[in-house]
This record gives structure tokens, C-alpha cells and sequence, in this order.
């Protein structure tokens, strides 16, 4: 049982770092009704520049926590206006293309500069606190904290400022907010920026808590995309509900399966959500389905 | 170049050149958006590996193999074809990381990381296809069936129905048509035929393990369609050639040794295919257009 108890825990931690990367994801799908496949290249840019900043350059860990949030949100930026923005217009196969070929190109930089191996951020002086039956590290209270930080915040962008008035307004409809005055490029600059800031946290964290791969990008795109169909396209608190069911599920999952299916759980359960409700828990009747049959 | 490197390169020509034809007919001429190709590939690999050392004859296997990832194929199609492009990409990607995991992983069958040794050369009715030469003559004798099939399919009224619904499903239901049905007719024929590519792969190189099946060898084919022209499939063997080429010719020019192959190649192709995706749309050589009377 405590074991179980632990397994719940641990599911807590990496829906936090999930929920963080799906909040971006469901943003972007929010304003521009595609599915930004880089995204999590985009979270493992933000660790490696973490990883960086802390181990090459010698930055204390929050400052270049930060940074790594204020560049990424540039390179989010960048990717949208030399790879999405000119595809706007076009068919959404054209610019699902550019998001898988941005992805590869993302992850080969990074392997190149960085080298394909395992890295670690080596933090010392860290060791496990023990509450009642459960460890848990600092990085890992830190998720936890990071992530409730960001979401409330997120939560006050979004409802309480004119920047979040303009965002939701683009993700109800571009042509209409256009009219209406909204600079909708600028905006989407924005989202853009928000949702790469908030994905390198996530990536920054899941580096801190295991490890750094210039491959795990992909990892993060899945579980970030389940967590966001879980929770309905484009609704940002669905996804963060998504975010902590996918990844309570497949902690407490290897309770009752065998560890190296865990990946696997994430698409299992992306399946079956699509399979039994499209259009997510929280999602309106959208147009997820097409054919009738 | 030796004269064996170059037969070498004609033979996995011909492998590419049938599963860039046969993702062209679901992707490039009905649009449905399948990122487990590889998976399908795998599958027949797999299968006409397995079936072959346990005493089958190649000819039976390679049916077998079609078979297997067409079943395979139909049982995958139940639940994803219903939903549009977007959840489609990435469901079939789960899917495709889901079965490297089952090759991955069922050690009983597959023998896991460790992969296959000692699959004996493919042959029909005593005639050994044991040398690189003779198996480049099998290898053109697939790929030319699997292109007048192909061929045959898009221009048949039946192919003129999947173009359709790559432009516009709904009009297509509107005239009275069960589309669900022709994607799902169009997938399991693309998916057999990319098994019949697995089978003479793993008959060719005689050693396969799941790292031969990653979601890369999708993208790769995929960059291939895109640039030579989605819906070509003549459009699509040529860039095979090309790109093949240019692939395995990489790793002769004297790169520095800190500069990773593979990750360099992944660099190129990924931008150009941002690139093809922005300027070149339609593709190098596009599609032919059909007048009617």
C-alpha cells in the first residue's frame, strides 16, 4: 500500500511536467486549430538550455531555469514565423509536415551540438525528504510547486488582462478577431511564446528529475497531445486535468504492469479516449469525427 | 564506387521505392494523414522472418506478411479512420510505437533488442535469391506489380473517389459515397503492400530488430512523397533514387568524427522538407491531372 501510495505520488510529479507542456499544446491548437507537433522538441531545447546555462556557464539553477524559459519562448516564436506562418492558409497536411520536420530538425541540432549520449544535471547536496511513507526530492517538490505556480498564473493571463481577452478571442475565431481590431500575428506570437516558455519548464524539470536525451522531445509531444485530446482540443484546463489522470495512470499502472509498457500506457489511453469520446471529457461536440457511418 | 555497393543500393532502392508508393496511395492520393507506416513494414518483416525459419516457403510467407499487416492494418483502421487528419497522425504514431514495443519487448517470439539473426534468403519454387544480384532482379519484379497496381488503382474510378475525399470529404458523402469504406480499402492495400517491402527486407539483410522500424523510416518516406509530388507515384520512385543515394553517399564524404551521420542526415532532410512544404507544395513532379470528356 505504501508502495501504491508512492506510485500516486510519483504519477502527481510527472502529470505536473506534462500538464506544463500541454497547456503550450493546447494554445497553439486553441489559435491555429493544428496540432504543433515540435512542441515537444521544443520543451527538450528549453532542458538542454537549462542544462547549459547551470553545468557549462555556471548559472545558479533559477536564473538559468528562467532564461531557458525566456529563450525557448524565442525559438517558439521563430518556429512559428519561418515554418507555420507562411502555411496558414494552406491545406492543414501542409503545416502538420513542417511541425514533424521542425521536430527532427530540433532533435538532430541538439544531437549534433550536444551529442547523442545521456546527460544529467548532477545536482548535488539534494537528497529525498521522507514525509510518512512517501520520498519525494527537492526537484520533485519543485515540480509540483512550478507547475501549480504556472498554471494560476496562466489562469490570471488568460482571464484577467487584456492580452488574455485577445488570446481567447483568436482561439474562438481568427477571421472575427481580426475585424475586430486584434493584431491576430501578434497574438499568436504570443501564444507561441507562452506555451515554448511553459514547455521548456516542463522539459527543464523532467531534466532535473531523471535525465536529458535529445530524443525525449517525442516522449513529450505524446503525452502532452494524450493529455490534450483527454481534455478536449483546445480546452487549457481540460488538458491539465488530462495531464495528471495520464500520468497517474501510468505511475500506478506498473503496479499492475510490467514497467517497460509504460510508454505505452499514454497511447493505450489517447486510443481509447478517442475511440469511446472524441471530443475529450470537458470538450464540446467538435468536429473530431467526420465520418458518419 | 564498387559495382557491389551499387547493387546494394538498387535493392534497398527497390524496398523504399514500393513503401514510398504504397504510403503515397494513403497519404498522397487520399490524404489520410498515417505516420505508422513503419509499423505495417515491420509487421511483414516480422511475420515472413518468422514464418520463413519455421520451414514456410518464401512465396507463402510474403502472402502471409501482406496478410498479417493488412489485418493488422483493418483492425487500426476501425477506430482512427472515423476521425479527421490531426487525431489521425498521431494515433497511427502511437500505434506505430506501440508495435516497435510489442517487437521490442514479446522476447518469446522476437527474441527482443537482440532482433533476428540467420533469416534465410528469399526463394521460389528452388530458385535462390541468395546473392545481391539476383536479388535486385526479385526486387524490380515487386516494385514494377506494386507500381501497376498502384497506378491501376488511381486511375480507377475507385481512385478517383479517394482523391476526393483527400479534397473534400463531405462533398464526396454527399454524392452518395461511404468514405469510411474506402479509406479503410485504401489502407489495408497500402499497409499490405508496405508488409510485402518488410518481407523483402528482412529476406535481403537476413538480420532484423526493432531499431530497423522506428517512426524515422516513416518521415523519410514521407519526405520522399512530399517532394516528389503527393499522388505521383512515378514522382515518388524517382526522389527514392535520389534520395537513397544521397542518404548512403552522405557517409562518404570525410565528415569531421564529432559530427553525428545520422543526426546530420536527420538535419537535411528535415529542412528540406520544410522547405519542399513551403515553395514547392504540389512537388517536383506533380500530380498529373485527369481531363474527362
Amino acid at each position: 500500500m505504501e508502495i501504491f501510495v508512492q506510485l500516486l505520488i510519483n504519477g502527481v510529479i510527472a502529470g505536473g511536467t506534462y500538464a506544463l507542456a500541454a497547456v503550450g499544446y493546447s494554445m497553439v491548437y486553441g489559435a491555429l486549430k493544428f496540432i504543433n507537433f515540435a512542441h515537444g522538441s521544443i520543451a527538450m531545447v528549453g532542458a538542454y538550455i537549462a542544462f547549459v546555462l547551470v553545468t557549462m556557464a555556471d548559472v545558479p539553477l533559477v536564473p538559468a531555469f528562467l532564461g531557458s524559459m525566456l529563450l525557448t519562448a524565442g525559438l517558439g516564436v521563430m518556429v512559428e514565423r519561418v515554418a507555420y506562418r507562411p502555411l496558414r492558409r494552406a491545406p492543414k497536411l501542409a503545416s502538420l509536415t513542417t511541425a514533424i520536420a521542425v521536430s527532427f530538425v530540433l532533435d538532430a541540432a541538439v544531437m549534433i551540438i550536444m551529442g547523442a549520449d545521456i546527460r544529467t544535471f548532477s545536482l548535488t547536496g539534494m537528497r529525498s525528504y521522507q514525509i510518512g511513507p512517501i520520498y519525494i526530492t527537492p526537484v520533485q517538490g519543485a515540480i509540483i510547486l512550478t507547475s501549480l505556480v504556472f498554471m494560476v498564473g496562466l489562469y490570471g493571463l488568460l482571464t484577467r488582462t487584456k492580452l488574455g481577452k485577445a488570446i481567447r478571442a483568436v482561439a474562438d475565431g481568427i477571421s472575427l478577431a481580426e475585424v475586430s481590431g486584434i493584431d491576430t500575428n501578434l497574438i499568436i506570437s504570443a501564444v507561441f511564446a507562452i506555451g515554448s516558455a511553459l514547455a521548456a519548464a516542463s522539459g527543464a524539470l523532467i531534466g532535473m528529475d531523471t535525465n536529458l536525451q535529445p530524443t525525449m522531445g517525442f516522449i513529450i509531444t505524446v503525452k502532452a497531445f494524450a493529455a490534450v485530446v483527454l481534455g478536449g482540443l483546445g480546452n487549457v484546463w481540460g488538458a491539465v486535468v488530462g495531464a495528471f489522470l495520464i500520468g497517474i495512470v501510468e505511475n500506478t499502472g506498473v503496479w499492475f504492469i510490467p514497467p517497460v509498457w509504460k510508454d505505452s500506457i499514454a497511447y493505450g489511453i489517447l486510443i481509447l479516449a478517442l475511440f469511446l469520446r472524441p471530443s475529450g471529457i470537458f470538450g464540446k461536440k467538435e468536429e473530431a469525427q467526420v465520418t458518419v457511418l | 564506387m564498387e559495382l557491389a555497393l551499387v547493387v546494394h543500393l538498387l535493392v534497398v532502392i527497390t524496398i523504399y521505392g514500393i513503401l514510398a508508393i504504397s504510403l503515397n496511395l494513403v497519404v498522397g492520393a487520399t490524404g489520410l494523414f498515417n505516420l505508422g507506416h513503419a509499423a505495417f513494414y515491420g509487421i511483414g518483416a516480422y511475420t515472413s522472418a518468422l514464418l520463413v525459419k519455421a520451414g514456410v516457403p518464401w512465396l507463402l510467407a510474403v502472402l502471409a506478411s501482406m496478410a498479417m499487416a493488412g489485418f493488422v492494418a483493418f483492425i487500426i483502421g476501425i477506430p482512427t479512420l472515423r476521425l479527421v487528419g490531426d487525431y489521425l497522425a498521431v494515433v497511427t504514431m502511437g500505434l506505430g510505437e506501440i508495435t516497435r514495443a510489442v517487437f521490442k519487448n514479446w522476447i518469446s517470439l522476437t527474441r527482443g533488442p537482440m532482433g533476428l539473426p540467420g533469416i534465410p534468403h528469399a526463394s521460389i519454387l528452388g530458385i535462390e535469391f541468395d546473392t545481391a544480384d539476383k536479388y535486385l532482379i526479385l526486387g524490380i519484379i515487386c516494385l514494377l506489380i506494386t507500381f501497376v497496381v498502384a497506378e491501376r488503382i488511381l486511375y480507377s474510378p475507385f481512385g478517383r473517389v479517394l482523391k476526393g475525399i483527400r479534397e473534400d470529404e463531405a462533398a464526396v458523402q454527399a454524392l452518395g459515397k461511404n468514405t469510411y469504406r474506402y479509406k479503410m480499402a485504401v489502407l489495408v492495400v497500402g499497409s499490405a503492400m508496405a508488409g510485402l517491402a518488410g518481407s523483402l527486407f528482412a529476406h535481403y539483410i537476413t538480420f532484423i530488430d526493432p531499431s530497423s522500424f522506428v517512426m524515422w523510416l516513416t518521415f523519410f518516406i514521407f519526405l520522399i512523397i512530399v517532394l516528389g509530388g503527393l499522388g505521383n507515384n512515378l514522382g515518388a520512385v524517382v526522389v527514392t533514387v535520389v534520395f537513397v543515394a544521397l542518404r548512403e553517399g552522405l557517409r562518404f564524404v570525410g565528415l569531421p568524427l564529432w559530427l553525428n551521420p545520422a543526426a546530420l542526415q536527420q538535419l537535411i532532410f528535415g529542412i528540406l522538407l520544410i522547405i519542399a512544404t513551403i515553395f514547392v507544395p504540389r512537388g517536383l513532379i506533380p500530380e498529373r491531372k485527369v481531363v474527362y470528356e
